[in-house]
């Protein structure tokens, strides 16, 4: 029974019931299909659909890793989507794959630079960072409005549609992309001591300064990581819908993602993180969106739907509800 | 967070040292306040009419619900929580008062209701955070959806309020002079802080909050009671939310599902900006009076301003935010 006791079991449990409830409602739900060498199918959509929670997820959990929290990625998502979609609505050849390819990397640079702004607010001017990150959280939709003149910004340009929509090696894109930042974190965290000094930093950025670790650079350098994280995501949103909508793109995802961190088990007071939960917890969520879709619920009905499942979520995760409730071995003290 | 800057090792040994360092507390609410009066000023030397009084009552008017709501989030961060719950508080108090009164209830019954009903959300959470040992940001992030959730399934249309009491509420003035007045609102509001600020100061019950946002262990060995005090703000908080949602229906003749959003961040914003450490057990109630006043004047500077696209009144609430909040650490440091 030892896989009960892993810190991703009861996640990991939820998500596969919530996969399982759908199979009364729709039949195919998990058939995988092969039109034209790519996957189709509702398990892969679910995929394509987490990508950018993912994605801002992994940056979030650094940042909590480090005692602290980034709530600008809705609106840096915004900025890079509409700073892409200007640009390339600029070029003569919307088609051109080195125009298209310029442009991501304009939003991206934008992005890495309001993160070096808000690791900079958070490490070296001491602001708390929920309140340090509100401000661009507040002025980064207006720079996104700004950027595309308040107005959506429509493009047609198909290798900008690849990013999101697209698919290659038989996968959606914007999953291989998510993919591939989740390996880039975990290499550099995991296999190099990056990880450790990040948990460091959290455990007790005093002890940790003392300790000689460079406290400030490694904050600013995580709040970076989200950043350009968002920007990818917002890339991805962005390139999926193939316009700049500085209002939806990453509207609340920053409650999501959190929850996403919270629910792979990385404690919000910093210290040690887990990447693979907050993938799992990412999926999760996205897998709760498509299922009050797929089961029929009605419209009125999602957000209740999805506070239940929440609510469920964190008392079979917390060791002192199955403790007191479920009368299962308890953890208490191991865990307190 | 461990404050290295003071030493907790020396000796209050003179008298002279503890009025010192009795002020240095002070110093983040003084700074506030200072930088108030300059933002105030600086509104006086600009705008015409700006030096109206009838402009700084309308302050309060126009945040009395703010007022109330950011007074109980400042009882759950001084204990190192966190209320995410309390805008979508206000807005399922506002939809349930307004179906209510629309059903024919009278306002004697509707009243105590909703206050009760709010209570009673606050509890709840408040034992889940306690009993469960879930994270407050999960627990009322689940609150948040649950609320929000259950007044979209009442109704997702905004709902007049035509009852008697209510307009009456609505419409009474009390006159100070010729078009110098404050609404019942602001008596309530200002009422609620005065009551908060004597509590924190001189009851046990606010000293212990103090005490758990210092250290829940040191606290929990000295023998306080951290479970029913931790449950308690929780529970305040949910009323206040619930009596600001009651404030806001007053203020707005109306109920409506979707009011509110993201008044969660303008409230802990305000606590913030009036000098509380989001880590707890250090701020006063009178600091979340001056960071309400703070949003609020910034709300009144780009009315006055008038001509500014939404975009750019977004980037400018951004820029006085950081422009407060970086001149406010300045200050704040150099006292040090």
């Amino acid at each position: 029974m030892n896989f009960v006791r892993h810190r991703l079991f009861w996640p990991a449990a939820i998500l596969v019931a919530l996969l399982a409830s759908n199979i009364f409602f729709s039949s195919g739900f998990f058939s995988i299909t092969v039109h034209d060498g790519h996957l189709y199918g509702s398990i892969i959509d679910i995929l394509r659909r987490s990508a950018p929670l993912i994605l801002v997820g992994i940056g979030m959990t650094l940042v909590i890793a480090t005692g602290g929290i980034d709530l600008s990625v809705g609106s840096v998502m915004a900025i890079s989507g509409a700073l892409a979609c200007l640009l390339i609505g600029d070029l003569d050849n919307q088609n051109s794959v080195i125009g298209v390819l310029l442009a991501c990397a304009a939003g991206i640079v934008l992005s890495l630079v309001l993160g070096i702004w808000n690791g900079t607010l958070v490490a070296s001017i001491g602001i708390q960072p929920i309140i340090a990150t509100l401000i661009l959280m507040v002025a980064g939709r207006g720079i996104a409005q700004l950027i595309t003149d308040g107005q959506i910004l429509n493009v047609t340009s198909a290798p900008y549609k690849v990013i999101g929509a697209g698919y290659t090696i038989a996968l959606p894109v914007s999953v291989l992309i998510a993919a591939g930042m989740v390996a880039i974190a975990v290499v550099l965290t995991r296999r190099t001591a990056l990880g450790l000094l990040i948990e460091a930093v959290g455990g007790s950025p005093t002890a940790s300064r003392l300790a000689g670790i460079q406290a400030r650079r490694l904050t600013i350098m995580v709040y970076v990581f989200s950043a350009i994280c968002a920007g990818i995501a917002g890339l991805i949103y962005s390139s999926n819908v193939s316009s700049a909508d500085s209002n939806a793109a990453g509207n609340l995802i920053e409650l999501d993602a959190i929850l996403a961190v919270v629910i792979g088990g990385t404690r919000l007071t910093g210290g040690r993180f887990s990447l693979a939960g907050t993938v799992l917890g990412a999926v999760l969520i996205e897998t709760l969106n498509v299922t009050t879709v797929s089961i029929g619920i009605p419209v009125e009905t999602t957000l209740l739907f999805k506070a239940i499942v929440v609510i469920v979520l964190c008392l079979v995760q917390s060791a002192a509800f199955r403790a007191k409730v479920l009368r299962r071995p308890s953890r208490v003290g191991a865990s307190a | 967070m461990i404050d290295v800057t003071a030493p907790p090792g020396t000796p209050p040994a003179k008298a002279r040292n503890r009025v010192l360092k009795q002020n240095r507390r002070h110093v983040p609410v003084l700074a506030t306040l200072a930088l108030l009066i300059i933002m105030y000023a600086v509104g006086v030397a600009n705008y015409r009419g700006f030096s109206d009084t009838q402009v700084v009552l309308n302050i309060f008017v126009d945040n009395a619900f703010l007022l109330v709501v950011a007074a109980g989030m400042t009882f759950v961060i001084l204990t190192g929580g966190i209320d995410l719950s309390v805008g979508a508080v206000v807005a399922l108090t506002t939809t349930v008062a307004a179906t209510l009164l629309h059903a024919g209830w009278s306002a004697a019954v509707v009243l105590p209701l909703v206050l009760l009903m709010g209570t009673v959300l606050g509890l709840g959470m408040g034992a889940v955070i306690h009993f469960f040992q879930v994270e407050p940001f999960i627990a009322t992030l689940a609150g948040m959806f649950l609320a929000r959730g259950i007044a979209l399934l009442i109704n997702r249309n905004s709902i007049p309020i035509t009852d008697g009491f209510w307009t009456a509420m609505a419409e009474e003035r009390i006159r100070f002079g010729p078009g110098v007045f404050i609404s019942t609102s602001v008596v309530i509001s200002l009422v609620v802080v005065l009551i908060g600020a004597y509590v924190l100061a001189y009851t046990r019950f606010g000293r212990t909050v103090y005490a758990i946002g210092g250290s829940a262990d040191s606290a929990l060995l000295m023998g306080l009671p951290v479970g029913r005090t931790r449950i308690a703000v929780y529970t305040l908080s949910g009323f206040c939310s619930a009596l600001g949602g009651v404030l806001y229906s007053f203020y707005m003749s109306s109920g409506y599902s979707l009011n509110a959003q993201g008044m969660e961040l303008d409230a802990i914003a305000a606590v913030v900006i009036g000098g509380v450490l989001l880590t707890g057990g250090s701020g006063y109630l009178f600091g979340t009076v001056l960071g309400v006043l703070v949003l609020g004047l910034i709300q009144t500077i780009i009315t006055f301003q008038g001509t500014l696209s939404s975009w750019w009144t977004r980037i400018v609430v951004g820029v006085l935010l950081f422009a407060f909040i970086v001149l406010q650490r300045a200050v704040t440091r150099r006292s040090r």
